[in-house]
């Protein structure tokens, strides 16, 4: 399976399997779902932010591995960071996955969203991967719902 | 009648490869591919005969009006309509459900009337209902199925009454395969006096369809589901409805006169062709019908069943692998679920070994919903696909419950 090691490898399988922080997050400052209309993935973001830094996050997706995934890895870069921070983050993981060019990969600042580049070989799929991430917004924004449309 | 080891070789898109693998096409249920027949039809017509139907007196609009008449009968043929009158030229089955909606179904619909489908309908058999049922009072009821795709014709029967003014449903279906007692079904509605339209987008390249046989009152199919060009399809419906029916579209060539003071409307099928038709799509259909009819249903069934049966016993091998949709007739369409592993993420690893699916609800939402099913995986197979495409794509399912299972 070599032409898949971009995309399905260890580490998106992984959180596909054991989404972290992908149960419903009860209750909550912020809350959003993101809809993919083509595809049929379903996902809610759940934000605990009591002030300027989120508290707690979670991810509950219904969806294919790259939206599972994505969410997941969403989760564990967002905790515990400022909103300017996540702000900036939301603009780079963009860039990162639908960018038109090539993006260098900082692992420290990327973590595990590093190994979701792979997408970008698959157009169908670069909204499953970002999914997530329009949700976030949403939520952030105080907006109910996110879609890929 | 052809040589059936050549059939392969007329579709010149089949051998080309992709991502770097020879293209393995099972997605035949979305569109079929072409075969050369067709190609160099549309090819010669657009070099050699092109020019508009119905309005020249000069050599080459008489000789496509011609041509045009000539697909229209070869439809008429195809599917056993009493006369060509009975064919109308539209731009899909989707145009041709929404013109019986329109023109057939608005003014008969009152207040508390039922338009009675099934649960295993493609949206486009659902939507066109519900938008004319909305706009007058009236209610789409679904006709329940089992847990094999199959319907349950005693609650079929039991929803028909006297409220029903259309019963349509799907021939064949593109998520399931399951091939409908369509004759029987036809029966039990007529016994009630009520109209039937059936969808045979799925069925026609399969099966032979004799309309007359079946009954219906409308049927639909589109071009591009039996090997012609798309943008095309057709609307078969018995003349004496059709005359009475309110025209779908206004414009040119389908009046009669035309006056500041009204317009009164040429019978059919040119009171529903508004406008210059899809000409080629037309002549290209013919060629597709005439293609068809040369390899001849026997070997089509033959070939289909033999991939069928093959598809099925290998897939349910992999206990992975679940099939959804195991009703006793069914067409080559094998749709099926890995529970570790999701639709899209299958369909993208079979991508990149060149294997064309299906991953989605297939514009079946409350088919899935029902099936309790977000989305399936469909492999959807045709005369010219192999044995060892199958055994190619039983591989791959292997190897991805694995990953995904590990």
């Amino acid at each position: 399976m070599e032409d898949l090691s971009d995309l399905y490898q260890e580490i998106i399988l992984s959180h596909n399997k054991r989404p972290r922080n992908g149960e419903p997050l009860i209750p909550c400052t912020h809350q959003a779902d993101g809809f993919n209309p083509l595809c049929g993935d379903k996902l809610t973001v759940y934000v605990r932010k009591p002030d300027d830094l989120v508290d707690e996050i979670s991810c509950d997706t219904e969806g294919c591995a790259i939206s599972r995934a994505s969410g997941s890895i969403m989760t564990t870069l967002v905790q515990g960071k400022k909103i300017s921070e996540i702000e900036t983050l939301i603009e780079e993981t963009k860039a990162l996955l639908t960018g038109d060019e090539e993006p260098e990969i900082d692992l420290v600042q990327h973590g595990d969203m590093a190994a979701l580049i792979g997408v970008r070989k698959f157009p169908a799929r670069i909204k499953c991967a970002t999914l997530a991430w329009h949700a976030l917004e949403s939520a952030l924004k105080g907006e109910v719902d996110a879609t890929t449309e | 009648m052809k040589e059936d080891t050549d059939l392969r070789e007329d579709f010149p898109i089949l051998s080309q490869e992709v991502h770097g693998k020879p293209l393995i096409y099972l997605d035949n249920a979305a569109t079929t591919q072409k075969p050369q027949a067709v190609i160099d039809r549309l090819s010669n017509f657009l070099s050699k005969e092109n020019a508009n139907i119905h309005r020249g007196v000069h050599y080459l609009s008489m000789n496509a009006t011609t041509l045009y008449d000539e697909a229209r009968s070869s439809v008429a043929n195809f599917i056993n309509a009493e006369s060509d009158e009975e064919i109308i030229f539209v731009r899909g089955a989707t145009e041709a459900i929404n013109l019986v909606a329109r023109s057939f179904c608005n003014e008969k619909l009152e207040p508390g009337d039922e338009i009675l489908i099934t649960e295993m309908e493609h949206h486009a058999n659902i939507v066109p209902w519900q938008l004319v049922a909305g706009e007058n009072g009236a209610r789409v009821i679904p006709a329940p199925i089992t847990d094999e795709g199959e319907m349950d014709l005693d609650q079929f029967e039991s929803l028909l009454n006297e409220r029903t003014k259309l019963v349509a449903f799907v021939h064949v279906s593109n998520a399931l395969g399951t091939i409908n007692p369509a004759k029987k079904m036809v029966d039990l509605a007529h016994q009630k006096g009520i109209p039937v339209l059936l969808d045979g987008a799925q069925a026609v390249a399969h099966q032979k369809v004799d309309v007359q046989d079946l009954g219906c009152d409308f049927y639909v199919f589109s071009s591009h589901k039996i090997f012609g060009p798309d943008g095309v399809g057709v609307l078969y419906g018995r003349k004496e409805l059709l005359n009475k029916m309110t025209p779908y579209q206004g414009g040119g060539d389908m009046i009669e006169i035309v006056s500041f003071d009204g317009t009164t409307f040429r019978p059919s099928p040119e009171r529903f062709e508004a406008g210059t038709p899809n000409i080629s799509g037309a002549i290209g259909l013919k060629a597709a019908i005439d293609y068809v009819n040369d390899i001849g249903w026997e070997t089509i069934h033959e070939k289909e069943s033999l991939l069928k049966d093959h598809a099925h016993e290998s897939l349910e091998k992999n206990p992975s692998i679940k099939l959804v949709g195991t009703a006793e007739n069914k067409v080559p369409v094998v749709s099926f679920t890995i529970d570790s592993a999701h639709p899209h993420d299958i369909a993208t690893i079979l991508d990149t070994k060149g294997i064309a699916v299906r991953a989605g609800h297939h514009c079946t939402q409350p088919l899935m919903k029902r099936l309790g099913l977000s989305a399936t995986t469909r492999a959807s197979l045709s005369f010219y696909n192999t044995i060892d495409e199958i055994n190619q794509l039983t591989e791959a399912l292997k190897e991805i419950s694995a990953l995904f299972e590990s």
